[in-house]
This record gives structure tokens, sequence and C-alpha cells, in this order.
């Protein structure tokens, strides 16, 4: 179980820190230190583990360093100029180069009274306070967590004052280039109470990057608070991701997480939630469109603790050349959670003979007044559909490329930021074979 | 045969029913009306014993006895019967061994003899015509898939099988085609007798132009603020129950 | 809750097949080594590749730990402590016919509801009768035999068709598939064998009875049914155990071959012994049960009623390798008091246009806890494979719990594998309505459950219908249901 890679066992922790962020705060470095710690005592996790049966993290083990890099090398143009486009959208923009802030392509100077934003390096290495349970992880829901503890350069610090309203996107960018760079951010999201706001994590590497990046997002959404949370994974080819999205909702908050993953070689997602008063509502949506040999692995759970919560999970996938989706999807009703309504479904689209999914929906149920039902399917697009929309004119890729488009709507709809639901409807037709003539149809 | 006195009813301690005072005799057939909310469908499952809701002062008397202290299957078996606005589905169960099931149970309370299959399909299958219900649905279980007319007809085809000495028919005419309604109100009007009362809780007027009843009480917010003949249903349709709340009534039990 | 106490009165009867028989038994020295397994197989005179295969299962079991991957937690179990060959002293050179049967033994089956006897038999169906670890009666052999049908202990196979046992022992379930597999395959002293020819339609349900009586005793029987071409066969299993205050062990395996054509269809109405209120003692139940659909168009189907057992471990699968065959998984299973359940099944579908169904009925009450554990596989040259799997859950009480892990591995894009779960409780509504027709609320509970499991006791054959209904605390009144 414990395989100790070569590549860093022999990493001297110790060097690293100090040029890290937080390296003149004491506990910063005791923090660090205990987290590398427990990740080199639990080692890699290996396919015995049945939260890692599908996912083989080899690819990361083997890497060769696994310590960031400290100086950020400069955006590359195309980055600069989604950037630029981003700021003309009016977005509350912050841009990450390989991990570290990049003031200058961000726009974070009008946020509204209440809210504040920063960037935890600058927290770390400051005077403003960073508590250490938000910097330390309370709960490591996978052994990531502490690596990601052990050597986080940067990230986002989101506080909203209570009763604040966030009209506008928090857009956070996370660009990633060059060869064989490891990049950990640490978003955390402090949400007061009913407070409403909406956080974009869009990460996007380089067609040449071969990063690993490992993300943890925590997020608190305080009683009463709408908080809403897309993460769009862009990366490049031979990137690999692995990321954990935490939230834990106090009484009748709102929490949604959407996950879309277009690109990248092997991506991981951790997103849970736990409702831990009464009367929250928690929407988990998903969709992922995968080619080639990628590999995406989604694994959520939602922790129903306190009675008379909802929750609702809908995921979809796409699968096509020789790509492989992995869906675990856990709902746990503890002990006196009555009243609990969970409702989950993931449908999958596999459209190659190379592709695969392995499918999980769990329910573990500990109340007995509870409704609680699961769903998933795994098909291919219907004979009847193509032969209906053919022999209306369509030729056969249009109609695949319809009927395709008709399956990820379900998910794509349902985002309220009109700039990314338009991002991801192009990102989804530019993959498709004639998805302009698609556009156009609809 | 029923007398409700002063009764007061709370649901997560909020009060539905504020002193209601109500007599029904053998014979009679009552038409309790009012506007959504007013406290009529809470009535009618307290008196089938719904054990959701708390009775905090008052009592009902049936035949004599303390209705209140009877539970739901007592009060079945000594023929207080509740056609339901929402008819319950029971997956897997069919219609026909739940209503073999429950005859019979009444049948033993009385100390009948139970009826065997042969005597029980015969007579099921003759009550089903009357109230013009398809025999295929006795095969289905219980309320699943049926239509709303469909789940109505087989509220009425219980009361008729089952034959209470009080019926209790909560909105039953909601919902229903004029054609399903007349079937319903002949299926009540079927069940007319001496030694039998019948309760009508509904929101409009239309089925009392079917079954002319010889009191209409009126419910607005826990209360029955009007008793009349079946000419006051007939004043509410007009003037609607507006008329009512608008009137001194409510002031002066306010 | 109320619901949960009229429930609990209703299940909570007393288990009804606890009494033991005195008999005196022939028991070999406690606990488990070579010499046992070469003891074993002496007893049974079995030929030599017997032996041999069991002690290379011995070895390879040595090589093992205990599978703590469920959603289960037992005691520790001590294989050095227990008994691995029981049998009842007067049956020690097997009876020819039911005439020389221990009437102690008769008696017992009888109480059981199990009637050996063949002129007081219900029609139609055959019964082979194990007790703790040996065959004693199997009924209606000469009928069957004059299809071709071959009916007997598993140790009469092994010296009158030495030449099928070979050919297919542990063609399903190798010695080394799992920790209780290896276990049975190294110590089993009996259990039923059968064989249906080339198109021939077995005309009479086929039943093995399992009994478990002597104290410290595992029971390791295993099954082996091959269903030659065309060939049709249903067989039921029924199982009891006296109440006893420590933990049994039931390690079974039982493995079926459906060749070309033909259908097996498998029924258990599992009654061992649970448990006291408390959840001590009860049979812990580790049983390897597969099917192999290994020829075109063959059919296997298994229906299970789990009621008993302080444990339940299983995973009744099936193979689908043959072009157009069809696998079937019907499942009730009830955990109550401190019982636990982890059962399902496997899918893997391995052949084109194969089919497979899925129907579990899970139903948890007291502190039982209660999970469906599935695979759906489908391989890449699986193409056109369909799957439906329907799991439901009842929950009845606060403190016992329903789990659902259902595994779905797809790698052939033709496939399409659809799942639904569902968790709920007897509605407060529903209850009502029933109550509110006469019917008591101990009429209205089992009338609710019985109609949860209706599709899956569907499946099951009428004798076994019955008894699993009643099992269930459900009377069945009349044929109008």
């Amino acid at each position: 179980m414990h395989v100790q890679p070569q590549s860093w066992q022999n990493v001297e922790l110790s060097l690293v820190p100090d040029a890290l962020a937080g390296h003149d705060s004491p506990w910063i470095l005791a923090a660090r230190k205990t987290a590398f710690k427990r990740f080199s005592e639990h080692g890699f996790p290996t396919k015995r583990e049945e939260e890692w049966k599908y996912t083989d993290v080899s690819l990361i083990s083997k890497r060769g360093s696994l310590a960031p890099d400290n100086i950020p090398p400069d955006a590359p143009s195309e980055a600069k100029l989604l950037a630029w486009a981003l700021s003309g959208e009016g977005m509350h923009l912050m841009v990450f180069v390989n991990g570290h802030f990049d003031s200058e392509l961000s726009t974070i100077d009008d946020l509204p009274d209440g809210v504040q934003l920063s960037s935890l390096a600058d927290m770390l290495d400051g005077d403003a306070n960073l508590p250490e349970s938000l910097f330390s992880q309370q709960h490591e829901h996978t052994i990531f967590a502490a690596l990601n503890n052990a050597f986080v350069t940067d990230g986002a610090v989101l506080k909203i004052a209570p009763d604040t309203v966030l009209e506008t996107p928090i857009y956070l960018f996370l660009i990633a280039s060059g060869h064989g760079v490891a990049i950990y951010p640490h978003i955390i999201v402090m949400a007061g109470e009913n407070s409403s706001a909406t956080v974009i994590e869009h990460y996007m590497g380089t067609l040449d990057a071969h990063n690993f990046t490992n993300a943890i997002t925590q997020i608190n959404v305080g009683a009463g608070a709408k908080i809403e949370h897309c993460k769009l994974i862009q990366e490049g080819p031979a990137a690999l991701h692995i990321a954990g999205v935490h939230a834990e909702q106090s009484k009748d908050s709102s929490f949604t997480s959407r996950s879309f993953v277009f690109s990248g070689r092997s991506v991981r997602n951790d997103i849970t939630s736990s409702l831990n008063e009464t009367g929250c509502l928690c929407t988990f949506d998903g969709l992922y469109l995968l080619d080639d040999k990628q590999h995406v692995d989604h694994h959520t759970r939602i922790d129903h603790i306190a009675p008379c919560c909802t929750s609702r999970e809908y995921y979809r996938g796409i699968l096509d050349g020789e790509s492989r989706g992995v869906f675990n999807g856990k709902v746990i009703v503890h002990h006196g959670a009555n009243q609990t309504d969970a409702h989950q479904t993931n449908h999958h689209l596999l459209l190659s003979k190379q592709a695969e999914i392995d499918t999980k929906p769990q329910l573990e149920i500990f109340a007995d007044d509870v409704k609680c039902t699961h769903g998933a399917t795994v098909g291919q697009l219907s004979d009847e559909g193509l032969f209906y929309l053919r022999s209306r004119g369509l030729d056969a890729d249009t109609a695949r490329s319809v009927l395709i488009y008709g399956f990820a709507n379900d998910i794509i709809n349902r985002i309220n930021t009109p700039y990314l639901r338009q991002r991801i409807e192009h990102l989804l037709l530019d993959r498709l074979p004639q998805g302009d003539m698609v556009k156009e149809l609809l | 045969m029923l007398s409700i006195k002063n009764l007061h009813v709370c649901i997560d301690g909020k009060e539905i029913l504020r002193g209601i005072n109500l007599d029904v005799k053998a014979g009679e057939v009552h038409a309790i009306m009012g506007p959504n909310a007013s406290g009529k469908s809470t009535l009618a499952q307290l008196l089938a014993g719904r054990e959701i809701y708390k009775v905090t002062a008052g009592s009902v008397h049936y035949l004599g006895r303390d209705l209140l202290a009877m539970s739901p299957e007592r009060r079945a078996c000594e023929g207080v019967f509740l056609a339901f606005q929402y008819p319950v589905e029971i997956p897997g169960v069919s219609n026909a061994l739940f209503l073999k099931t429950a005859l019979n149970a009444i049948r033993k309370y009385h100390r009948l003899p139970e009826l065997d299959a042969m005597d029980f399909l015969t007579l099921v299958r003759e009550r089903m015509k009357r109230v013009g219900m398809d025999e295929a649905l006795l095969l289905r279980a219980v309320n699943e898939g049926f239509s709303g007319g469909e789940k109505k007809r087989n509220e009425i085809l219980q009361l008729n099988i089952l034959q209470p000495r009080l019926a209790i028919l909560d909105e039953t005419d909601s919902g229903l085609d004029i054609d399903a309604l007349k079937l319903v109100a002949d299926g009540v009007n079927d069940m007319r007798g001496a030694d039998r009362a019948i309760i009508l809780v509904t929101h409009y007027q239309r089925l009392l132009d079917y079954i002319v009843p010889d009191a209409v009480h009126v419910l607005s917010q826990g209360c029955i603020v009007k008793s009349g003949g079946a000419d006051l249903a007939k004043d509410l349709e007009r003037h609607g129950y507006n008329w009512l709340e608008t009137g001194d009534l409510i002031k002066q039990i306010a | 809750m109320t619901t949960t106490q009229q429930l609990n009165e209703l299940i909570n009867r007393e288990y009804q097949h606890g009494f033991y028989t005195q008999l005196e038994a022939d028991t070999i020295p406690l606990g488990l080594n070579e010499s046992t397994i070469r003891l074993i197989s002496a007893k049974k005179n079995e030929p030599a590749f017997m032996l041999e295969w069991r002690l290379k299962a011995y070895q390879h079991w040595l090589t093992l730990s205990e599978p703590r991957w469920a959603n289960l937690d037992w005691s520790p179990i001590d294989y050095q402590n227990a008994y691995y060959y029981s049998a009842p002293k007067s049956e020690k050179n097997g009876p020819r016919d039911l005439s020389e049967i221990d009437p102690e033994l008769l008696r017992t089956y009888e109480k059981l509801g199990i009637p050996l006897k063949e002129q007081k038999m219900l029609a139609g169906v055959a019964v082979d009768a194990v007790f703790d670890s040996v065959s004693v009666a199997t009924t209606f052999k000469q009928n069957l035999s004059t299809l071709g049908i071959i009916f007997c202990p598993f140790s009469e196979a092994v010296q009158k068709y030495p030449d099928l046992v070979k050919q297919y022992l542990g063609s399903v379930v190798p010695y080394t598939d799992n920790f209780f597999a290896s276990l049975n395959a190294a110590v089993f002293s009996d259990g039923s064998f059968c064989y249906i020819p080339p198109g021939v339609h077995c005309p009479m349900e086929l039943s093995t009875y399992f009994r478990i009586n002597a104290k410290n005793t595992g029971q390791f029987e295993r099954t082996l049914i091959i269903a030659d071409k065309d060939a049709y066969v249903s067989y039921l299993e029924g199982c009891t155990a006296p109440m006893r205050d420590e933990h049994q062990l039931h390690a079974a395996v039982v493995e079926l071959i459906a060749l070309e054509g033909a259908r097996i269809k498998y029924a258990t109405v599992q009654n061992w012994y649970p448990g006291d209120k408390e959840g001590k003692g009860g049979i812990y139940n580790f049983v390897t049960k597969r099917g192999d659909c290994r020829g075109e168009k063959s059919h296997i189907s298994w229906t299970q009623v789990e009621t008993g057992s302080a444990i339940t471990w299983k995973y009744p699968s099936v193979i689908l390798r043959g072009n157009g065959s069809v696998g079937e998984f019907y499942s009730v299973a009830l955990s109550n008091n401190h019982q636990q359940a982890d059962t399902g099944t496997k899918m893997i579908h391995i052949g084109r246009d194969t089919k497979s169904t899925v129907l579990s009925k899970g139903i948890s009450a007291g502190y039982g806890q209660n999970t469906y554990r599935g695979l759906i596989k489908v391989l890449s040259g699986a193409e056109n494979a369909r799957n439906y799997t329907q799991c439901d859950s009842l929950l009845l009480g606060e403190h016992c719990g329903a789990h659902t892990f259902p595994y779905i591995e797809v790698k052939n894009p033709s496939a399409k594998v659809e799942h639904e779960a569902s968790t709920s409780r007897i509605g407060e509504e529903q209850l009502f309505y029933c109550t509110q027709r006469g019917i008591s609320p101990e009429n209205a509970v089992s009338m609710i459950v019985s109609g949860f499991c209706k599709a899956v006791f569907q499946e099951l054959p009428m004798e076994f219908s019955v008894e699993a209904q009643k099992l269930l605390g459900v009377s069945l009144e009349g044929s109008t249901g």
C-alpha cells in the first residue's frame, strides 16, 4: 500500500517551504510539515483502495518532483487575451499563473462593500489574519488534500459579509503552462448569513503544459446564504488534475456545484457537501465530454446530517475515443436526518468501442423517514432519434451532434451565469462534428 | 348518530378546528362546504381517526359512544367510512385482496362468517357494474396508476361494499367530469337510507345538484359560520364564500 | 414509531425451527488441518482426484484471509474451534430407501414441513435432504432416472459419475475464488448433484433442504447443477438451523452450468437461525453462488428470499458467456433485530445480445443493516448487452439502515444499462387508508410489505411463494390476491 516512489522520497521538504508563502510564520511551516508527513506515511493511493479503484495515480507518482516551482512564468499570450476578455465581461477576475497570483492581469478593484477578495499568499505572508483551521484542512477527503496543504503556493480567499449580494461572479482563472510544473491552489470561500454569490474556477492549460494541478476549494455557506460554485476544466492534453471541492452548509443555505470537464489527461474531482443544519438545499451538476485517452473521475458525496434537507444531483458524461469516465456518487443520510429528500441521476453516453464507463451511485441510509432515489443509465444515441433527424434531411454527423447536444443541454441549461453558459455551449459545439451547423439549428 | 361538541383540533401546534358543533341524525345527508383551508378535510380525517391531528378540547360521540377513543380500524368496523380526497396507492397489493381483507375484517368484527373468494367475487363484480368500474381494476394494485376518476370510483365501490352507517365523502366530486360526477352521485344516493348518515365535504355546490342534502354547513377558519337547508348551497354558489366572510357572521364569532 | 412496533410484533415471532434433534452423530475431531481433509475424503471414500483437489484448495485457503470489504461486522471466526464433519451415525452407510432412515430424522423433517415420505409429498417436488453435512434422503430418484436425470447426493455422484464431477466441479467457482469458497472446496462433505440430459425438461421441482443440527458444526455443502443442451430444471433450496447462543458458520458453494438453450431456475428461501433479539447467536452465512450461461441462448435465474442468518454474505451471479444468454436475479432480503445482510449479484456480460435483470427488495427493521451490492459488467465484446436493475429499500424504524452499492462497468458502446433505486418507509397515509377500511395495523403492515415484495415472490414456485410470504408474516388470504 505504501508506495514510496523515488521521485518524492528524496524531496527534502525543509528546502521547499522556505520559499513558499508564509515561510516566516512558524505555525504555517509546522502545518506544512505535518501535512507532508501525513502524505508520506499514507503514500499514493492504490487501486486496492475502494475510492481509487478505477483511477490510477501512477502517472503522478512517476513524475519527477512534486514540489511547486516558486517563480511564476509570464502568462502565455492566449491566456492573456482571455483574461482581458473576461475583465471586459465585467467579472471580478483573479488570474493565477502556475499557481501564483498575477495581479496585473486581475481586476478585483471594484468589489462591492462587504466583499473581501485576496490572494492567499499575500495573507500568509502579510499581517492579514488567516485562521489556522482554514489553512489546514479539517476534513481530508483524500490524501491529496494533505499534499496540497504541504505545498500550497497561493490561492484566493473570498469573504462575503452577511446580507451581501454579489451580482457579478468572482472569476478565478488558473493558467498552467510549461513542463513539469506542480500547481497547488487553495481557494477559501466564507459566505456570511444570507449572502449570495457565484464563484467560477476556470482551469486552463496550454497545449504543451505538463502540469500536475492539485487544488482544494473550501466553501462555508452561512445560514440562508446562496452560493454557486462552477468549475470548468480545460487543462492541456497532458495535464493531471486532482482536486477537492468541499462545502459546509448552515441552516437554510443553498449550495450549487457545477463541474465541467472538457480536456486534461487525467482528472479527478472530489466534490462534497455536508448539510449540517436543517433546511439546506444542495445541488450537484456535472458534465464531461471526453475523447482520446482522457480519464475523468468524479467522486461526489452529500452528507445529510441535519433533518429536512434536500439534495439533487445530475451528472452526464459523453465518452468517445479511448476515454474512461468514472462516477461515484455517494449520498449518506445520517441517523436522525429525517425528512431527507435526496435524488440523484447519472447518465452516460458511450460513443466508441474503446471508451469505458464505471459508475457507482451509492446510497447509505441510517434514518427511516426519508425519500431517496437514484438512477443511472449507460447507453448510446438512439437509432430512432438518428433516423428521425435524418429523415428530416440532416446528415448523419449533424444528426449525431444534435442528439449529443440534446443530451448535454439538460445540464447546460441550468447554468445561471450567461457568460459561462455560452462558453460551455461553445466548447461542446466546437467538439462536435458539424457543430456550426447545430449552432444554427438551435 | 353523530354528535360533535365544541371540537378543537391542532396539527403541529396550529389550531385548525376551533369549536365545531354538529349533530347528524340517522337518515340525514349533511353537506359541509367552505373555502380552501377552512378545515373541512381535517374534520373528515379526524372523524375517521387520522392520528396526526390532536384534539385539544371537545368531544365526538358516535351512536352514543366516544368516537375519539377508538382506533381507526375500530371506527371502520363500527361503520365509519371515509372516502378519501386523495386515495392512497399501495404498490403490489391488488385491489381485490385489499377489499376482501377489509370486508372480512369488518364481518369478523360483527361475528359474521368471512366471505370466500367466490362469494366475494360475485359481490364485487355486481357492485363494480353498479358504479361503472372496469373489472380489470380489480387485479391492479390499489389505486396505483389509476386515473383521478378511477380512484374516486374505487372509493365509491368500497363504500358500496363495506356498507357503513356513517359515510364521510371528502371532496369526492373534485376533479370529476360531469358523467363521472353523476355516477358518483348515483352511487351515493343508492346508499341513502333510514339508518345511514352521510356527510359530504365539498368545495363546490354542483355535487349538491345531484345529491340533495338535508342540511348545509359552511366552515370557515375552523368554525361553522352558517348552517341552513339545501338553499344555502345555492346562495353560496351565487355569491361566493366572500359573501359570508364580509358579512357579520365572522365578526360575531370572532 | 407505531409502524416499527407493528412490524416488529409481526416479524419478531419466535424462530419456529429452533429445535434440536437428539441424534447420535459421527463427528471427527475438532479443528482443521490436512489430516482433517484426508479424513473427510476417506470417510467419503473419494477417488484420488477429489482428495488432490481438496488439498490444493486447502493450501490456497491458507494464503487467504477473510474478506472484510462488505458492509458487515462480525466477530472473528475461530476456524480451529469447529467440527468439519458431523453425520447422523445411523446413516453411516447411507440409507438405501426411506425405511432405513432414522425415524427421528424423518420426524425432524416433518416438523420442518419437509415430508420425505414420497407418498405424502406434494406432487412434483423431489427432495434431497442434507442434515448437518450429509445428504440423508433423496426422493423420487427412480422416477427421475428414467428420464436420464441424475439427482443425488454429491458424495454419491463422486462415486457413480466421477467423469461428470471431474468435468464440471470448480469450473464456475474455482477453489481459488475467495476465502469461503476455498474453505468449502477443502472441507465440503456433501450436497446435491444434478444433471439434466440434453432436451429433457425436468418434470418436477428439485429441492434440497439443508439443516444444521449439531453444535459447533460448520456446514459446507456444495451443489452442482448441470443443464445440458436445451434442458430445463427448476431447483429449490431451503435451510433452517436450531437456536444456539454461539454463531455457526455456513459456507456453501453452488455452481450452475447451463449449456446451449438450457434453462436453470434456482430459488432459495433462506431461514437460518438469525440470532436472538440482542444479536446473540445465529448463522454466519457466507455463500458463493454462481451460474455460468455457457451456451448460446441459455438462461439462469436466481430467486432468493433471505430472512434468516445473523450475517448474510451472498452474491448469486451469472456469467453471461453464451451469445443471447439471459441472467436474472430476484431478491427479497429482510434484516431485523441485529441481522446484517450484504447481498446482491454480479452480472458479467461477455457474449453478444446478453440480457440481465436485477430486482432487489431490501427491508430493514430494528437494528438491521441491509446492503445491496451489485456489479453489472459489460465487457467490450458484449455487443447489445442489456441490463435493467431496480433496487428498492423499505425502512421500518429509526435504528436500521439501508445501503445501495451498485457498480456499473461498461466497455461496450452498444450496451444499455439502467439502474434505479429508491428508499422509503411505509407511509403513515398508507397505513391510515388500510386501517380506515377496518384492516388491523398488523395486517396492514404485512399487506404493504408483501406488496412491496410481490414482484420477487412472483418468481418463486408456488409452494415457496407461500412459505416466503409466511416468513414475512403475511398470510395470503384466498386466491384473489
